[in-house]
């Protein structure tokens, strides 16, 4: 289980520029949970994942994985118990190294790198194993260079790295939003896939209200730092958009739903 | 002519150490490194102050190389630890390093032709009359072990977590690996080459200048793109063998213009600054017209 304890951050303290941008958010994530988190502009989502995954240290509150307090915790420590898929498919993957390579780093996340060899034989075969299941021929160029794959292939590549060791939480952040229509539909069924294979407790940010609706088993609205909605259950089971809709306007505030979310 | 040949292959191999310092911190941790200049001169003034004073020449050269390393700590540290950008923290050492390559040497100078050196024991050993004919074999040698060890030490875990913090840093800490660690190990490794480099040319030329760094980063560039023209498909190991080669072709070039009416020794660092902005503006040129045509 994760838990977050009243957490703050505000960018550019006591400047005219200050940003206060989560205000006192917690939020329980139950194992197994697939949460998708929606919001507008500027809401804090990517934040709170920056922030959950330590790349930026919080101001005040806690962060417990598993009874495990990271909240002081810096992000390569914090990367043994959380994996990333960022919006930017070149940021998940290293364009210089092929895909074995690639796949062998994350083969040893949260562990120390020593002078052993970077790849052994027996991974390769894993590797490739591994590849056919996501059926867009990678398993036959593990020798490719990461630099030469389309943008879906490698989100889907980053995808299936997050998962060779099994994550305690993996935080997406509109992994999809980067990609064609077509290319983010197949990446998103396979998060689902690899989600639901491996029990894997998520957070899903994404921009898009049907995507929100149709995956995960929780729902949350982020607003101006803070988390208005929370919908889970057989509640979040019979979401339609128009109920969203409803539910946003009963909050109270207009400004919460940008145009993008609204488009297709 | 022979013998402007055999000092060019020579003076090549020594170089080439250089360049490939370089090729790992531009390259690799696609950081413009300036620590490089002032880790050449630290090199020859490390070896030449513990040759004078009677340390054998293999032993001087070793410290030379860690004391090259010490230096790519400092420039890491400044970096990584006190969030100086890159460029500035590499300013910063080769600045304090030449203060310190002085105080080392005490003089700007120190020549090196009555003593031993690791070219007369190299020489001695393999039965040469002449040092020279031995800096091939040894610079052959040394290119050897680094070319092998590199290429050994870049298949490792911890070899992909510095090419990986080069190209995505941010891909490497997600996988829970410290880049500053990455990035200051880069530097020590890059710098330690280059100040063995240093070391290198000071025992061949004879003597060891304070000011023997100048432009060493231009001159490792320019063998590094040299490398790159000859060899365009590059795994590794071809890499390296291309910056040699470059490195023996910069030197064969050097020796060629500096024959001529119009160029002298003094003009090498203009010609090789403008070889290298023309080589550098025409790479990213091609880059950027294959960029248009993809898309
Ligand atoms: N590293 C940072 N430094 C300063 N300000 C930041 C930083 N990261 C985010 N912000 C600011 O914090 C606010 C929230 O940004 P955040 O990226 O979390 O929003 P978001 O909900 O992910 O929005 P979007 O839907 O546009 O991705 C914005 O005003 C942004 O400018
Ligand atoms: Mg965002």
């Amino acid at each position: 289980m994760i838990s977050i304890h009243n957490l703050y951050k505000t960018f550019h303290a006591n400047t005219i520029n200050e940003n206060k941008v989560i205000t006192d958010l917690s939020l329980k994530i139950e194992d197994g949970d697939f949460i998708t988190v929606i919001g507008g502009n500027g809401a804090g989502k990517s934040t709170l994942l920056n922030l959950i995954a330590g790349s930026i240290m919080m101001d005040e509150g806690k962060i417990f994985i598993d009874d495990v307090d990271v909240s002081k915790m810096i992000e390569n420590k914090r990367a043994k118990y959380i994996s990333r898929v960022f919006q930017d498919p070149n940021s998940g993957t290293c364009k210089d190294l092929s895909i074995e390579e690639n796949m062998s780093i994350a083969k040893r996340r949260g562990k120390i790198r020593t002078l052993r060899k970077g790849i052994l034989k027996s991974e390769k075969s894993e590797y490739q194993n591994l590849l056919k299941t996501l059926d867009l021929g990678l398993e036959n160029r593990l020798n490719a260079k990461v630099g030469l794959l389309s943008g879906g292939q490698r989100q889907a590549l980053t995808l299936l790295m997050a998962t060779l060791v099994k994550p305690n939480l993996l935080l997406l952040d509109e992994h999809t939003a980067a990609l064609d229509p077509k290319t983010a539909k197949t990446v998103l069924e396979l998060t689902e896939k690899i989600v639901a294979e491996n029990k894997l407790t998520t957070l899903m940010v994404t921009h898009n209200m049907k995507d929100a609706i149709n995956y995960g088993n929780r729902l949350i609205m982020m607003n101006k730092g803070k988390i208005v909605l929370d919908i889970k259950g057989e509640e979040k089971k019979n979401l339609t958009v128009n109920d969203l809709l409803i539910r946003f306007e009963a909050s109270g505030d207009d400004n919460i739903i940008s145009d993008r979310m609204l488009l297709d | 002519m022979n013998s402007i040949i055999i000092s060019a292959i020579s003076q090549g191999l020594l170089w080439a150490i250089l360049a490939i310092g370089i090729h790992i911190t531009y390259r690799i941790l696609n950081i413009s490194d300036l620590t490089s200049e002032s880790a050449f001169a630290l090199g020859g003034a490390l070896v030449a102050t513990c040759i004078v004073n009677g340390i054998p020449p293999l032993l001087a050269t070793l410290i030379a190389t860690l004391g090259g390393s010490l230096a790519g700590f400092v420039t890491g540290f400044l970096h990584t630890k006190l969030k100086i950008p890159s460029l500035l923290a590499g300013i910063l050492s080769m600045t304090g390093l030449y203060s310190i390559n002085l105080r080392i040497m005490g003089k700007a100078n120190i020549p090196l032709n009555m003593d031993d050196t690791l070219l007369t024991n190299a020489a001695d050993l393999l039965g040469f009359t002449r040092d020279r004919d031995a800096t091939i074999v040894l610079g052959i040698l040394v290119a050897i072990i680094i070319v092998l060890g590199l290429i050994w030490f870049f298949n490792t875990e911890f070899g992909f977590s510095i090419i990986a913090t080069g190209s995505n840093d941010q891909m490497i800490r997600a996988n829970g690996v410290n880049s500053n660690v990455t990035i200051i190990a880069g530097l020590m490794l890059s710098n330690g080459l280059i100040a063995l480099s240093g070391a290198l040319v000071s025992q061949y030329n004879g003597y060891a200048d304070v000011g023997q760094g100048i432009g060493a980063i231009v001159v490792g560039l320019a063998s590094v793109i040299i490398g790159e023209v000859i060899f365009k498909n590059k795994n590794f190991f071809i890499t390296l063998i291309g910056i040699i080669i470059g490195s023996i072709i910069y030197r064969l070039i050097v020796a060629l213009v500096i024959n001529t009416d119009f160029i002298s020794a003094n003009d090498m660092r203009l010609f090789t600054a403008i070889i290298v902005a023309i080589a550098i503006a025409m790479t990213n040129l091609n880059f950027r017209k294959s960029k248009v045509k993809r898309s």
